[in-house]
């Protein structure tokens, strides 16, 4: 039946193609009425194929290609993120597992958790006297929060049956850890990853605008101070594009690793 | 091994279980008096509610009994173990490993441990896997060994679950309504099926069910238990059915049907459930 999937494909492409196509048209309305030069879905279009026709250029710290600013601030991420994720899973899962510690951590994470981790940025440019871990330490704490708290919501949710089990099988604590909590909580820990990375290259655009250095965030504020506000406009898509990858990539992981629940 | 052991195997001596909720104490069981001998199957019924899950709790060691003693081939009951092996209601697989590393789970903890409660040495891995292969073999499961929970049906769960406690050879087998989510012809062949397990392994089983015939076609003793709150044991009536028994022949045998009648007589007239509003 070729055309009924033929209008399955059409139905399917159609409401994404003509939701840019609002997107443009307003843009177009936008900057055709402006007075003060904003630039033309056209004209942005043509300087984004100049821009990415060549990505890895380098004319020194300051002026660098598309391709090594986005590398830079995926390195900083990563770097963040990945600190955060070694500090914090395994407190996560000390916080669930044991009481007392949840008591003792839960209202200073309540007391922490709210504030914008750029209020973080100066504390980390004190210690740490550079942009570059400042900005690290910017990305580490805003990430640690979504994993601290979802592996231990994790361990507190892993269902009593299994636990039971555990019990009844007389699994040693080890056993308990590996082939029952680490399993259990993996979606969730996961969920955590997915916020805790969401949120880091959230935050990484705007500390790189305080740092500098090279990023996508600092190649943002770079043009604004060039008054390129085309390549603002393609840094504001390159920035979508990748966080959606993350994200993409963060739930086919996670789905992967998520099995049915006890109960049929 | 003593006369005393044997009839006595599993001895439960004046337990009472009360649990705090938040609306005060909740009085669930009391006076619970009740002997297992070696290779005996009891089955519990009583109405939802009774009580039946909190005393195969108490016997599993996963609850503490707040009055009284239990005690098992001669030694007080203080918490889990595997030799008191339970087929939890819902099966409780773990969804992540597949059905063969559920059951060597258990199979390794008791056979493949130095300090092997038996006192024996331990096995190593050749062997326990062949334990493994056995005990899904008994169950008819050799087949789906590589596969995960969740890609067999709700029967074959009950089934690794039953080859993961009686694979760890325990002294009594604990089941919490085991067949309780099957459709009737599954649990047919599956109650079939356990007739000729216990035949065969002659354990001591302890089973909780709300279904009359499974009662009456299972076991040698049926305890009833009285409506809760507070509930306790009402009546114990034994079964003098000859074994091996066939579903079919005793279909239409009188005694079958006094024994089933005993026990509908005893839930549906004098213990009859009412519903709370």
């Amino acid at each position: 039946m070729p055309t009924f999937n033929l209008k399955q494909l059409v139905l399917r492409v159609l409401p994404p193609i003509l939701g840019m196509g609002v997107l443009i048209a307003i843009w177009g309305l936008v900057s055709f009425s402006s007075t003060n030069n904003f630039p033309s879905p056209k004209e942005t279009l043509i300087q984004a194929i100049q821009v990415f026709s060549d990505p890895f250029y380098s004319n020194g710290p300051n002026d660098q290609g598309v391709g090594w600013n986005i590398l830079s601030s995926l390195k900083r991420v990563a770097m963040g993120f990945g600190l955060a994720a070694i500090v914090g899973i395994p407190f996560g899962f000390m916080i669930g597992r044991f009481e007392f510690l949840s008591n003792m951590f839960n209202p200073l994470i309540s007391l922490l958790r709210p504030v914008s981790p750029l209020a973080w940025l100066p504390i980390g440019l004190l210690v740490f006297k550079g942009a570059n871990p400042a900005a690290i330490w910017t990305i580490f704490i805003c990430s640690i929060w979504p994993m601290v708290i979802n592996t231990a919501v994790g361990v507190q949710r892993v269902p009593q049956d299994y636990m039971n089990v555990a019990r009844v099988l007389n699994l040693s604590e080890w056993k308990i850890v590996t082939k029952i909590l680490f399993p259990a909580v993996l979606p969730y820990m996961l969920t955590g990853v997915r916020l805790a990375v969401g949120t880091a290259w959230l935050v990484i655009v705007a500390a790189e605008m305080l740092t500098g250095g090279v990023g996508i965030g600092f190649w943002v504020w770079d043009e604004w101070n060039n008054l390129n506000v085309k390549n603002i406009i393609i840094a504001i898509f390159v920035i979508g594009l990748v966080g959606l990858i993350l994200e993409f990539a963060l739930i086919k992981l996670a789905t992967a690793f998520t099995f049915e629940e006890v109960r049929t | 091994m003593n006369l005393n052991l044997t009839s006595k195997y599993l001895e439960i001596q004046g337990v009472a279980q009360t649990f705090k909720t938040a609306k005060g104490d909740f009085p669930a069981l009391r006076d619970i008096d009740l002997t297992v001998a070696k290779g005996e199957f009891v089955a519990l019924i009583g109405h939802s509610g009774c009580g039946k899950s909190t005393l195969l709790n108490l016997i599993a060691g996963l609850t503490t009994p707040t009055q009284g003693n239990l005690i098992c081939a001669n030694r007080e009951i203080s918490g889990p173990g595997p030799e008191r092996a339970v087929v939890f209601q819902n099966h409780s697989l773990l969804p992540w490993l597949t059905c063969f590393e559920n059951v060597y789970l258990g199979v390794e903890r008791v056979f493949g441990n130095t300090g092997r409660v038996d006192g024996k040495s331990k096995e190593n891995v050749t062997q326990l896997k062949a334990r493994t292969d056995a005990a899904l073999d008994m169950v008819g499961l050799s087949h789906a060994a590589q596969k995960r929970p969740g890609e067999i049906s709700g029967g074959m769960k009950q089934r690794v679950g039953i080859a993961r406690a009686l694979a760890m050879e325990p002294q009594v087998l604990l089941m919490d309504e085991p067949f309780g989510a099957l459709d009737a012809l599954t649990r047919a062949k599956l109650q079939d099926e356990l007739l000729a397990i216990v035949a065969n392994t002659h354990s001591t089983v302890v089973m909780v069910t709300h279904d009359v015939d499974e009662a009456v076609l299972l076991s040698d003793k049926i305890v009833m238990m009285t409506n809760g709150p507070a509930a306790t044991i009402g009546e114990v009536l034994q079964v003098n059915l000859p074994r091996p028994r066939s579903r079919v022949n005793l279909a239409d045998d009188p005694r079958y049907l006094g024994y089933r009648k005993a026990v509908i007589d005893f839930l549906y007239t004098r213990q009859a459930h009412v519903e709370k509003a």
